[in-house]
């Protein structure tokens, strides 16, 4: 594999409370290529936007990275000094959010919201500068680029908005978007024109993407690679075709067989019993073993770390885990 | 053909957004009306599962409120088996409504979280005076155990629950008074996947045992299809198409529902190459003539600009297109 474009190891993240320390990610590793879109799927706490957060510095005291580290093109970005930092955020990074109306401030015009990013990260004069916000509005499909530029963003639909977050995110021709539920906010038939939109800018500038959601939809006809993550610790991450047709970590398995799709003929979902483990209360071993139907005693003592499972899998389960010799 | 439980005709809601009576006089402005849905009908049999699916301000939750009596239709009828739901009068409307309930969307909105689960749970029985007193614990007890909770929780609070189980809960009150029909609005939307399968498959099995009739509200098409025996797909208020439930997705009729599928991604992998969808939907307070959905219509002609299509039969059911069937 080319050198990755990021490179995540063993991020650890907490949050100390009065009543004990959360650990919101723990252990979680991963790489993504240039050009690449990773899909970072899980339920609700499972860490997805953490994982966003701690990559781009984002992380709310006093909540921490406790160690582990984040390297983008090789070099070190998790220790920056916050004006460092600021200077990656934006430039090498972009960042889309679920609400583009907070993204957006609803006092100044698209114009000047643009133009003021592009300025910060660019060397280009004011009028080069409204000119390439135009061509970037126009490239993410906003009708009339040359005049909206100067609408508010109330003057906007939801759509439109997050399109205009999209061109603002992709402003200064970042490496890499980290984009947090793009499209939760929106209808379907909205919904897949961004993903379309923010699919096709990226590729042509290249851009590599993760694409956080819990919509496996979203991620099913998006992503290059997917990455499944469960209580704050990987489970699995793979080629999407080969997670979700062929899942081998039973979460996994269970999580795509609890989805309704359009074509199944199946009458009954497959279930997962209980629900995800509070961050205070994870189980000792695998985090998984008390709803899993495959468990047996080395799930309960010991904590299985992703492992090889050639074709580019990594799978974090005992079962089908190779035994080490000796 | 038997005697459809729930029976709609021409049902409409139009909201007065009008700005004050101050603001009219002093700055002219003119009486402004949001029209949420126009002139929908719809039958419900007994013991099916009727979904209505549609777009943000689509009128789908208007449609629910209106039916559970919680908005007063402007125009139209509502008919509860046989019975025509008379707003004016509170005896026959709380007649009725024992008959029916609702479960919402967000289960953290809709349970009261100063109450404890076994009052919120008997508060139906002991409103529609369902039961003795001294009976009511060992109902409550046996109601969470249907649902999949235990007899023992009802002394907690709602924040003691994770939001699959605050749903279970929502579902057992909605149960409480032994009704026939529930109104199911957006039941799994606010819950994780794997937690949905939970709630979509208890709903189904309760269907089984009390024969209950369901009308499923949801943005999620492949959680209708999942659910619903047949659909109906709404589009600024209107209703488009009434088709089969398996069948609306292998052979829709609506231009608008083909569009809705096609823009659905999909888990199957299918490698399908979705249709650009064009455009957005419009302003309800200002909707196109004619056809709602000519401006994004792909085949519209000149007549979809100026008359209002009917509802025609189709080899599936109904849709409101003058190109369809």
């Amino acid at each position: 594999m080319a050198e990755p474009l990021l490179s995540v190891r063993d991020l650890v993240v907490e949050f100390p409370g009065r009543r004990g320390t959360l650990r919101a990610l723990d252990g979680v590793s991963f790489d993504i290529a240039p050009g690449e879109v990773l899909g970072m799927v899980g339920e609700s706490g499972a860490g997805k936007s953490i994982t966003g957060a701690a990559i781009i510095g984002l992380i709310e005291p006093p909540g921490r990275i406790v160690s582990g580290e984040v390297r983008l093109n090789g070099k070190r970005i998790d220790n920056l000094p916050p004006e460092g930092m600021r200077r990656i955020r934006g430039r090498r990074i972009g960042m889309v959010f679920q609400d583009p109306l907070t993204s957006l401030n609803p006092l100044y015009t698209v114009a000047q919201q643009l133009v003021e990013t592009i300025r910060t990260h660019l060397d280009l004069s004011e009028r080069d500068a409204r000119a390439r916000a135009i061509g970037l509005l126009d490239s993410v499909g906003i009708p009339a680029a040359a005049r909206r530029i100067d609408d508010y963003p109330h003057h906007f639909s939801g759509g439109m908005r997050q399109r205009v977050v999209i061109a603002l995110a992709l402003a200064a021709e970042p490496d890499l978007v980290i984009a947090d539920e793009p499209t939760t906010a929106l209808d379907v038939s909205v919904q897949a024109q961004i993903i379309d939109v923010l699919k096709s800018i990226c590729a042509a500038r290249g851009a590599a993407v993760m694409l956080i959601t819990h919509d496996m939809g979203v991620i099913a006809e998006t992503a290059d690679r997917v990455a499944v993550l469960y209580a704050g610790r990987l489970a699995e991450i793979g080629p999407v075709r080969d997670v979700i047709l062929l899942a081998q970590h039973p979460y996994t398995r269970g999580l795509m067989g609890s989805i309704p799709t359009l074509s199944q003929t199946a009458d009954r979902l497959v279930q997962i019993p209980g629900a995800m483990p509070r961050l205070n209360a994870i189980p000792p071993g695998c985090a998984f073993n008390p709803r899993c139907p495959q468990a047996f005693d080395r799930c309960r003592a010991e904590r299985p770390m992703p492992q090889d499972r050639g074709g580019g899998r990594q799978v974090a389960c005992w079962l089908g885990a190779e035994v080490p010799h000796g | 053909m038997a005697e459809p439980l729930l029976q709609v005709t021409g049902l409409t809601r139009r909201f007065d957004i009008s700005k004050p009576w101050l603001n009219r006089m002093l700055e002219g402005a003119r009486h402004q009306f949001l029209t949420a849905t126009v002139g929908v009908d719809f039958e419900i049999m007994r013991g099916e599962t009727f979904a209505l699916v549609g777009e943000s301000g689509s009128g789908k939750s208007t449609i629910a409120k209106m039916i559970v009596g919680l908005l007063e239709p402007t125009e139209g009828r509502i008919r509860f088996d046989g019975q025509e739901m008379d707003f004016a009068s509170g005896a026959a409307m709380r007649a009725l409504r024992r008959r029916f309930q609702m479960i919402f969307q967000d289960p953290f909105a809709s349970l009261n979280p100063r109450w404890r689960v076994g009052d919120i749970i008997a508060e139906p029985i002991r409103t529609f005076g369902l039961l003795p007193g001294a009976d009511i614990p060992r109902e409550v007890a046996r109601l969470l155990d249907v649902v999949g909770l235990s007899g023992a929780d009802t002394g907690k609070f709602p924040h003691e629950f994770s939001g699959g189980q605050r749903q279970r809960i929502a579902i057992a009150r909605a149960l409480s008074s032994r009704p026939e029909f529930i109104v199911c609005d957006e039941p799994t939307s606010a819950l994780d996947v794997s937690v949905q399968a939970q709630i979509l498959n208890l709903m189904r099995d309760l269907q089984d045992e009390f024969g209950l009739t369901y009308l499923l509200i949801s943005h999620d098409l492949s959680v209708v299809r999942h659910m619903a025996s047949r659909i109906g797909v709404l589009y600024l208020g209107r209703l488009v198409e009434v088709a089969e439930g398996k069948r609306l997705f292998t052979e829709p009729q609506h231009p608008y529902t083909r569009m809705l599928l096609d823009a659905v991604p999909d888990l199957a992998l299918s490698g399908r190459r979705r249709k650009p969808v064009t455009g957005e939907i419009p302003n309800p307070i200002d909707p196109p003539p004619g056809c709602a959905f000519h401006p994004r219509c792909p085949i519209a002609e000149a007549r979809c600009r100026e008359t209002v299509p009917a509802p025609r039969p189709t080899p599936t059911g109904t849709a409101a297109c003058h190109l369809a069937g």
